[in-house]
């Protein structure tokens, strides 16, 4: 038990030894210097009159912002409908590219190739293992799994729109890759938690492997595929809610155009109706994941 | 009618499953595999109808040699080949009905599976077995809402809608009660007798062997060190298998067999 | 009785049961979602000519990232990673330093009533709200620059760390709990002994997730002038740099898969 003597010489007991203590301390004072450190980095680039100013500034934004004006919601049809279709038909996109990719990525799934005889004899003289065949696929698929979700799905509207073009097309587009990498990660990590006694009881029948594809493996995880698709249709409509702010179609578009004109009214109203849309969308992927269930 | 010759299983961790096992089981006759666990049993059924690859000999079943077959040769053998496994392995989120037919998937396309199209005799026949087995009334139940003996129970009739040649039989009441052991015990070997079914059970309940089968084969250390009638099985002989223990007690119990015969039956 | 039964279902047809048992409600649901599809389908307006005249700004982005271009904008580069990880760094103190409270307040079992209603709707108007608004918002008011984006971040992390630890609070294992609380400690005491140890290790396990998707998103908020590299990547684009704009994207992943690894690493040394 670590302890400590007194100057008097008497022990007393403690939580940790000198050592674990003195870790836990420099980490404490670490991280405080470089919280530090960019703070000051952070209080460089600021204009702290602005700062000071801001709360007469929210003010007056808040002020000119209320009441919203409703009657803009009559423009509003067309955009609303352009977002629902981008959150739905991109996360349709997303899970059809995701399904294979996800099969291809989980160990127990991914097909293998056997390694040619003298490979084998070299990796085992090398690292002292047997390895006798080697999964050329699965490192490619979870290239692509952690490209497309490292990356924001508002860079990949950028880089749509100025490949495609400004529009719906373009924010569909992003939408689907950017949800390809999340739905594939979920799916494969799904796949690899099945019971593997169902797959061989498939097997033993003399099912072929497609047959033990339909029948062994899909059951086992469909829930959890209906479950990613809803959760990530909810998350993709948030999303497609602001990727109009460059140029990818959608309700974001009349945010941007509104904030440029300083149309505040319309941008409380819009931001209403987006904040609408997300509650909409949280509580039908509830209903969903609870049916499913 | 099944011939092993030399049956050999080698793990890629260097661990010998299995050595030189030499095994013939005639037409109809079912076999107790026992020995403690680790034995090589489960090794010793997979190599059959190779979910596992034997490293070396041969499984000869009706004349045709299951270790050289290829893809689509070994689906063929292994319709002949029902399985029934330790844990169930039923397909949890599909039906009963479901389950039971898919043991004729390797009859039946890939799209007719696919929509569940399966022949009016295969629907026919499921239903006679989910009726012989007792279970009929759960038919469009899903499998998970069903306890460890109903489970069983349909994993023996997905087993025989293959209409095998011989049942390989995995460790069928490990995860059982002694009561619905015994009935599961006695449900696959009266299939046997009606049917003319060869199996292979894998048993570590020696007593619950002794009451129903003819012949016992025990295995240690991936080798056959007995091979004989149940009564032959004296103290000697299980210390040999299992290690040093008092046998007694568990070579007597073999009485009781006929008081609870109707029930399974007559479900 | 069984015997009957089987007469009855042999000879018949059989048919997997359907997963929607209310005939109405299931073709109800089908027949609107195809609607929808169609209808979805037929009102995108895709520019075919478009599509195709940038078919070859798409392959330069391809082969851009066979040799992306770190040199040519290596400053406006680093500048702006620097400023991407500053802007992570401080968010993440600051957002887990003040969801830990808001968590406490958000958990049912430990908040009284009226606490719990304020934290929860904390909670709820930060989750409800996209980055990128508040980020506009915040712009507007504070001014551009980083210190907008570490506001925004901040805020995030609040509503997504908060909630999920007082979901983790509100499961913890109450025996634990209540045995502390019986030695006659004060409500700080029992926070500390009979609550934070059950918590701690998703906390921190948490909280370096949520500096992973800080980063992530850090590098989007320059798009709308909230600082970090996102500013630099809309240049590029806007120049059709696509050699930088892929020297930058690999940075980004490279970043993020780095950040994965050692989340993984200390995620099973605290569990």
């Amino acid at each position: 038990m670590p302890t400590r003597t007194t100057s008097t010489g008497v022990k007393v007991w403690q939580l940790r030894d000198r050592n674990g203590q003195l870790i836990r301390w420099a980490l404490w004072m670490a991280t405080a210097i470089i919280f530090y450190v960019s703070w000051m980095k952070i209080s460089d680039q600021t204009t702290w009159f602005f700062v000071y100013d801001a709360p007469r500034v929210a003010a007056d934004i808040g002020g000119r912002a209320w009441p919203p004006r409703w009657e803009y919601i009559t423009q509003l049809g067309r955009p609303i409908w352009d977002t629902l279709n981008i959150a739905t038909l991109g996360t349709i996109f997303a899970l059809i590219m995701a399904v294979p990719i996800a099969f291809l990525a989980a160990r127990n799934t991914s097909p293998t190739f056997p390694l040619p005889r003298f490979v084998t004899r070299i990796l085992k003289a090398m690292t002292g293992r047997t390895m006798t065949s080697y999964n050329v696929i699965r490192p490619f698929a979870l290239l692509i799994i952690v490209s497309s979700r490292s990356i924001n799905s508002l860079i990949w509207a950028l880089l749509l729109v100025s490949i495609v073009g400004p529009g719906v097309f373009a924010g569909l587009i992003a939408i689907s890759i950017r949800s390809i990498g999340f739905c594939a990660k979920l799916l494969y990590e799904a796949i690899e938690e099945i019971d593997e006694n169902q797959v061989e009881a498939i097997s033993a029948t003399g099912a072929s492997g497609w047959q033990v594809m339909v029948y062994g493996i899909v059951p086992q995880i469909l829930a959890a595929f209906a479950g990613i698709a809803v959760f990530r249709w909810d998350i993709n409509i948030r999303e497609s809610t602001v990727l109009g702010l460059v140029g990818a179609g959608g309700i974001g578009l009349q945010l941007q155009s509104s904030l440029n004109t300083l149309a505040w009214p319309q941008v409380s109203l819009i931001l209403f109706v987006i904040l609408i849309a997300v509650i909409i969308g949280e509580w039908v992927s509830a209903k969903v994941r609870a049916a499913i269930i | 009618m099944l011939k092993l010759e030399k049956l050999t299983k080698v793990y890629k961790t260097g661990d010998k499953a299995l050595s030189d096992v030499d095994l013939e089981v005639p037409k109809g006759q079912v076999i107790a595999l026992i020995g403690p666990s680790g034995a090589g049993k489960s090794t010793l059924i997979r190599c059959i109808n190779r979910l596992v690859d034997p490293s070396s000999g041969r499984a000869i079943l009706d004349g045709v040699d299951i270790t050289s077959l290829s893809a689509r040769g070994l689906r063929r053998a292994r319709r002949r080949m029902g399985m029934i496994f330790q844990e169930y392995a039923l397909v949890e989120r599909l039906s009963v009905m479901e389950n039971v037919l898919s043991g004729r998937l390797g009859y039946v396309g890939f799209w007719r599976s696919f929509f569940r199209k399966f022949p009016q005799s295969d629907i026919d026949e499921a239903f006679r077995l989910l009726d012989r087995v007792g279970l009929l009334h759960m038919a469009d139940k899903r499998a998970d809402e069903l306890s460890g003996g109903q489970r069983q129970r349909v994993g023996i009739a997905r087993a025989l809608i293959q209409d095998p040649a011989l049942l390989l039989v995995d460790e069928p009441t490990a995860s059982l009660d002694p009561k619905t052991s015994r009935e599961i015990m006695r449900l696959i070997v009266e299939m046997c007798r009606e049917r003319e079914l060869a199996a292979i059970i894998n048993i570590h309940d020696v007593s619950l062997a002794k009451m129903f089968v003819q012949r016992v084969v025990g295995l240690e250390s991936g080798r056959i060190i007995f091979d004989g009638k149940p009564e032959e099985l004296t103290p000697d002989v299980l210390t040999q298998i299992y290690g040093e223990e008092d046998w007694e007690a568990t070579i007597e119990v073999v009485e009781d067999e006929d008081e609870e015969d109707e029930e399974a039956g007559g479900a | 009785m069984s015997s009957v039964a089987l007469e009855d279902r042999v000879g018949k047809r059989w048919r997997k049961p359907h997963f929607i048992t209310n005939p109405m409600l299931r073709w109800t649901l089908l027949i609107g979602g195809t609607l929808y599809l169609i209808a979805a389908f037929a009102s995108l307006e895709v520019n075919w000519p478009r599509v195709y005249e940038g078919l070859e700004r798409g392959w330069r982005f391809i082969v851009g990232f066979a040799n992306p271009d770190f040199v040519s904008r290596a400053i406006d580069i680093r500048e702006g990673m620097i400023e991407s990880v500053i802007m992570t760094v401080t968010s993440t103190i600051v957002g887990v330093a003040i969801s830990i409270p808001v968590a406490l307040g958000a958990a049912s079992n430990i908040a009284p009533l009226p606490i719990y209603l304020v934290c929860r709707f904390i909670i709820s108007i930060s989750r409800a709200l996209n980055e990128i608004i508040v980020a506009i918002l915040f712009v507007a008011i504070f001014g551009f620059g980083p210190l907008a984006g570490f506001l925004t971040l901040s805020f995030a992390t609040i509503g997504f760390l908060a909630k999920l630890l007082a979901e983790d609070i509100e499961d913890m294992n109450k025996s634990q709990a209540e045995a502390v609380r019986s030695t006659g400690s004060s409500w700080l005491q029992w926070v500390n002994f009979g609550v934070q140890p059950q918590v701690m290790p998703r906390l921190i396990g948490l909280s370096i997730y949520r500096l992973d998707i800080n980063f992530r998103e850090s590098a989007v908020l320059g798009l709308v002038g909230a600082g970090g590299i996102g500013a630099t990547l809309n240049t590029a684009f806007d120049r059709y740099e696509f050699d930088t704009v892929a020297a930058i994207l690999l940075l980004i992943i490279i970043t993020v898969m780095a950040l994965e690894y050692i989340s993984g690493i200390i995620r099973a040394r605290v569990q």
